[in-house]
């Protein structure tokens, strides 16, 4: 039975297919161990939106809600904070949102205060660098981080700064505004987070 | 007696004739320089912390519970109920710092002798693979007690990998099997933590020791015993100025390991957090996904790898740079014997730039681990007053992260242009009788 010349086109044909063959098999069945990773289907039932009456939030105050488990800050910003948004224009990375930050909050949101109504400022509390809470300083007074501080967040793990739209300052390690989720009035004093205007209609 | 173990040994012998061999080629034929020092230990001292991580890391995993809701109380439960329970964690977390501290100093050592040059890139190289599965490990490590920088610290390093453009969002929610850190996030943690990952470090280990013995130890004097002259008391064709690595540096290196026991017991007895440095205060709070941390830092084995991150401006709307920089750091680490084109390998035999550039590059080490611990964000304030702190920071910080990877770029220039004097380098080792 032994061959007396041996056939090396065809040793090395058959060579590369059982590779071939072999690596699409161990690629195939590398899929369903990394998509295992993938958020479950319980964890992504979990992402339902959150209703927060607005009743008993005094203006200049703050509340944090749970969304998807991300903190969302929503801000009840007074008057005299709502004018210092243009103040700080120059120092920021993005001031109109249309830049680098386009894609951080929803067409509605897209203006100088970053929100549905003026006043109210919805965000999610989540910096923009490497996804630590960022704190909410909004006295207008020097801080150690910033001489000049007229009033915003800062994030104490790599230090970004951001202004009372969630905008960001130059020179900072985050590259882009707060995000804004997508929310809606369901009433004057009720909003609704992560469901659009429209979508609620 | 001794008639039975000789018959078992000639038993085995028959059935596996290479198992004797190998124990003599790695251990009492295996020759090493006769001149090794002080930082000679830290190679066999990094060998007994992993032991040590292995056996409490097995029973610390007989009473944690690896789940969000559990995880914290049953760390609580086994520094409180479980008989010395806190005696076997502490020994676990304490070793995972001792661990950096010998690595860090193996590594300084192999700096300062060339000992990555070649013949020894290979075990460099394995032994880079080896620092890098140690910082998977250790960063996994620290998240599973689920205080609260268990959770923002795994919140922030995932998040390193969100900045990679386009596919970075979907690369964290993978990592993170949702949308934060959660249950799915720590288990699949304290899977790789006890399983995969220690069994890749035994590995790389194994081949770093082996790829080692087979090209023989560097020394201080960073001459070639193997080039040197042959003939020593035990065997006429191995290298004169080697002796076997046991019994003498066996019994060299207990030695090491007595002093370095001392020093473990008194901080796993007397200071197990080390002031906050070891376990961080914050760690003692349950995770709660909704507060940071005021004062959000690594433990302080990666503290200067985050100075890094943290000293890098994000840029055309990206904050990758920063990551990149710091996965440079550690890639310009593992390129080093390229960086280098210097023949000599000691420090003692080469040029004042050289010494000078080590010098600076283990000053910048220590600066940036302190911006990266958050001292200079404290002591600036304090010892000039009213000023700018972010922007001094700024400077001190990203003039030490430029002194970082200028060492590299001094190192390849002064060697490449051969702007370096060196001194002559002995025959043999200058302990040699």
């Amino acid at each position: 039975m032994a061959n007396e010349v041996v056939d090396h086109g065809r040793r090395r044909f058959l060579t590369a297919t059982t590779a071939v063959v072999g690596g699409i098999g161990i690629v195939s069945a590398a899929v369903p161990f990394i998509k295992s990773w993938e958020p479950s289907a319980r964890a992504k039932a979990a992402g339902a939106p959150v209703t927060q009456s607005l009743a008993k939030i005094e203006a200049g105050q703050m509340l944090s809600v749970s969304w998807r488990g991300l903190p969302v800050f929503v801000l009840n910003r007074t008057k005299a904070q709502l004018d210092t948004l243009p103040m700080v224009d120059s120092r920021l990375v993005d001031p109109k949102s249309d830049g680098a930050s386009a894609g951080q909050q929803p067409k509605y949101a897209q203006n100088e205060a970053r929100s549905i109504k003026p006043e109210w400022l919805v965000i999610v509390g989540i910096c923009t660098h490497l996804g630590c809470v960022p704190e909410f300083v909004p006295e207008i007074k020097p801080e150690p981080f910033d001489p000049d501080w007229k009033g915003g967040f800062f994030c104490p793990c790599h230090k970004s700064r951001y202004d009372l739209a969630g905008r960001v300052f130059n020179g900072v390690p985050a590259p882009k505004n707060l995000q804004v989720p997508p929310y809606h009035f369901v009433d004057d004093s009720t909003i609704q987070i992560g469901v659009d205007p429209k979508e609620a209609g | 007696m001794a008639n039975v173990f000789t018959n078992i040994g000639d038993w085995v012998t028959e059935r596996a004739p290479n198992m004797m061999p190998a124990y003599r080629k790695h251990m009492t034929e295996y020759y090493a320089p006769k001149n090794f020092n002080l930082w000679y230990y830290f190679g066999s001292l990094a060998l007994l912390v992993l032991v040590n991580q292995i056996v409490t890391g097995i029973f610390l995993t007989m009473n944690f519970n690896p789940s969000a809701a559990g995880a914290f109380a049953s760390v609580e439960y086994i520094m409180r109920d479980v008989e010395w329970g806190w005696l076997i964690r502490y020994m676990h977390s304490t070793g995972a710092s001792l661990f950096f501290v010998v690595v860090f100093l193996h590594m300084f050592r192999g700096m300062m002798y060339g000992s990555y040059k070649k013949p020894r890139e290979l075990v460099w190289l394995l032994g880079m693979l080896i620092f890098l599965a140690l910082m998977a490990e250790a960063f996994m490590g620290y998240v599973l007690p689920w205080g609260n920088m268990s959770f923002w610290g795994a919140k922030v390093i995932i998040s390193l990998f969100g900045t990679i453009p386009y596919i970075g969002g979907t690369l964290v929610e993978w990592i993170m099997g949702d949308f934060l850190p959660a249950d799915a996030t720590l288990n699949r943690f304290f899977a790789l933590h006890v399983i995969a990952l220690p069994l890749v470090l035994l590995l790389l280990v194994v081949l770093h020791i082996a790829a080692l013995h087979e090209v023989g130890s560097n020394n201080p004097d960073g001459v070639e015993i193997k080039k040197g002259p042959k003939g020593n008391r035990w065997d006429a064709l191995k290298p004169a100025d080697g002796i076997p690595f046991h019994p003498y540096y066996t019994v060299k290196d207990l030695v090491g390991v007595g002093f370095f026991l001392l020093i473990a017991a008194f901080i796993i007895f007397f200071a197990p957090t080390f002031g906050g440095w070891f376990l961080e205060h914050d760690n003692f709070i349950p995770a709660n996904n909704l507060v940071t941390p005021s004062h959000i830092k690594p433990v302080w084995y990666f503290t200067p790898f985050y100075a890094i991150v943290r000293m890098i401006p994000s840029f055309l709307g990206s904050a990758v740079w920063g990551v990149l920089a710091m996965f440079g750091a550690i890639a310009v680490l593992f390129l080093l014997p390229w960086f280098d084109r210097g023949q000599v390998k000691s420090i003692r035999y080469r040029g004042t730039g050289y010494k000078v550039a080590l010098g600076l590059f283990v000053l910048s080490f220590f600066m940036l681990g302190a911006v990266g611990a958050g001292i200079t964000a404290e002591v600036i304030p304090e010892w000039f007053g009213n000023v700018d702190v972010t922007f001094w920071e700024n400077l001190f910080g990203r003039t030490m992260t430029l002194i970082y990877f200028g060492f590299f770029a001094f190192l390849w220039a002064y060697t490449h242009f051969g702007w370096e004097k060196t001194k002559p380098v002995p025959e043999r080792v200058t302990t040699h009788d």
